[in-house]
């Protein structure tokens, strides 16, 4: 793969316009705009059934819209339009430059086969054949994760949902995606379990640097994680700005109602 | 004075709140204020409780939107106006040029203190290794003892938190600093040594915008000083 289109700093890793999908006559998701810079976290936020997942979606090539457009900045061409790829390029670009950490980990990962399988799948995928490679990058992971490697073998089923989403976030990250889209990572689980992976996740995204869009119900993730936060209210975005003065001074009257129903720690 | 040494200059700023859950209550804060600062200079803003002088630097540092008015900073050799700048510029104005203290530290959970000083010169480029020797610096400086330093600040004092979040922001020497009552809850001993290194940062050239509720911190600081009144709050 080259390196000859820059990624350089003038451009967005990825630029979303005018995006909109509906399911027959109810909207999912209308008229969102925004970039997305390298190593950025974005945060999406609003009520249940406010178009979350459905931007999400649209955003990381999982479900086309019915109108706009996602470009990319990909690494061997330049700004492409997602869409616009061929079936085997896109996918190609799923699975290595980018990862996708579904809220279920049944949607994440082969419930079949073991968890280092799962995290080393990826690799495979594009072309590590090297049994010893593999497993030690496998492990690096999965200690990356804080994982116990002794239950490398193991099948997904016997893990904690904790552990399932550790698995999930190792076997994403093994390609060194530069975005990677999160839905809900941590809800449905422990408080404290969720704490630890939080803190997981804001050390990995930090450390490697990767542009992130996660979405939460939850304030105080997108206060802990994210530079930037959208809002959304019945498919549209309300609110978009940095996160500490959308959280801080929200101007929109959804926002200020979400804000204030936080309660006080 | 030449032109370089203008640091900051705000024009015509106006910020009022709009309560929307509070049946659309609107609260003027300030309106038509104008401020500049120069390298060096140390501008105090003074005024009664409620004047508006928190929500005056939170809007130079772009955590509140104001409704009017431009903020234009010293960024990289040139003039940017933070009340037009995409987020990807406002974080980056924060990350080399703006350092803000809170009257509260917002604790990050589970992040060690150290770590939570060394961040900022991380975030800037600095190596791990000088990053760690220049955080421990300042936090023994600043009389937080090393038995804590390996701890999250969140079970520390309101005067050993208040010292970690102005340890964060003076260690990544920016040029602007905007403090909000740093000295407030600190002892006599801690409030001279913030009160030093206030001082020593303004020698070196960095122009201050901050809040003292002290008479006496304010006038070992300041250089001059900015009046807000309390606006009539009845429109
Ligand atoms: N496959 C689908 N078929 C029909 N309607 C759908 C489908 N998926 C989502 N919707 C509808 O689209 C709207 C947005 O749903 P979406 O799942 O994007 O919301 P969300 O913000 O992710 O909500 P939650 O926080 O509950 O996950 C909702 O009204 C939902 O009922
Ligand atoms: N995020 C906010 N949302 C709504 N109103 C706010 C917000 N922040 C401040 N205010 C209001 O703005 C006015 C000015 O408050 P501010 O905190 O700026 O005053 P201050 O001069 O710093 O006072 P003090 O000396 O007590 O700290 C007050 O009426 C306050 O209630
Ligand atoms: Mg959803
Ligand atoms: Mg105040």
């Amino acid at each position: 793969m080259t390196d000859r289109i820059s990624h350089n700093a003038d451009t967005p890793l990825l630029r979303v316009d005018s995006l909109s999908k509906s399911y027959g006559p109810v909207v999912g998701c209308r008229d969102v705009a925004f970039d997305l810079w390298p190593g950025e976290v974005l945060g999406i936020v609003g009520e249940s059934g406010s178009g979350k997942t459905t931007l999400l979606k649209c955003v990381s090539a999982q479900l086309e819209p019915d109108g706009g457009a996602v470009q990319y900045d990909t690494r061997d061409d330049g700004p492409r339009d997602v869409y616009g790829l061929s079936e085997a390029r896109r996918r190609l670009l799923m699975r290595t430059d980018w990862g996708i950490v579904h809220q279920n980990p049944r949607d994440g990962l082969r419930f079949g086969i073991s968890a280092g399988a799962n995290v080393g799948e990826r690799l495979i995928a594009v072309g590590e054949r090297h049994y010893g490679d593999l497993r030690a990058e496998v492990t690096d992971w999965l200690e990356r994760v804080e994982m116990d490697i002794g239950r490398m073998d193991d099948l997904p089923s016997t893990f904690s949902g904790g552990m399932q989403q550790r698995v999930q976030i190792a076997r994403n990250l093994i390609t060194r995606p530069r975005l990677v889209f999160m839905d809900e990572p941590t809800s449905g689980l422990d408080v404290s379990v969720q704490a630890r992976l939080l803190d997981l996740i804001r050390m990995l995204v930090g450390t490697l640097r990767i542009a992130c869009i996660i979405v939460t119900h939850d304030l105080g993730v997108v206060r802990l994680l994210t530079h930037r936060t959208i809002v959304m209210q019945k498919g549209e975005v309300v609110e978009h700005g940095l996160t500490d003065q959308v959280l801080d001074d929200p101007q929109h009257p959804y926002t200020q109602l979400l804000v204030s129903s936080i309660l006080p720690v | 004075m030449t032109d370089t040494d203008t640091l900051l200059n705000a024009r015509n700023l106006s910020k009022t709140f709009t309560l929307h859950t509070q049946g659309g209550v609107r609260l003027p804060v300030f309106d038509g204020l104008d401020l500049s600062l120069q390298r060096g200079q140390c501008l105090v803003l003074v005024g009664p409780s409620g004047a508006g002088k928190s929500s005056l630097l939170r809007c130079l540092y772009g955590n509140y939107l104001v409704q009017h008015g431009e903020v234009m900073v010293r960024h990289d050799g040139r003039m940017i106006d933070l009340t037009q700048a995409t987020t990807r510029d406002l974080l980056d104005v924060r990350l080399r040029t703006l350092g803000f203290v809170s009257q509260f530290l917002r604790v990050i959970p589970r992040v060690s203190t150290l770590d939570v000083v060394a961040e900022p010169l991380l975030a800037q480029g600095c190596g791990e290794d000088d990053a760690r020797d220049k955080a421990s610096t300042m936090l023994a400086r600043l009389n937080i003892p090393d038995r804590l330093w390996s701890i999250a600040p969140a079970t520390f004092s309101g005067g050993e938190q208040q010292r970690v979040n102005i340890a964060r922001c003076f260690v990544a020497d920016y040029p602007i600093l905007l403090l909000d009552e740093p000295t407030a809850s600190l002892d006599v001993d801690n409030r001279k040594i913030v009160l030093d290194l206030i001082t020593e940062a303004r020698r070196r050239g960095t122009g201050i915008i901050g809040i003292f509720h002290d008479p006496q911190d304010r006038a070992a600081v300041a250089t001059d000083t900015l009046e807000l009144a309390a606006m009539d709050q009845a429109a």
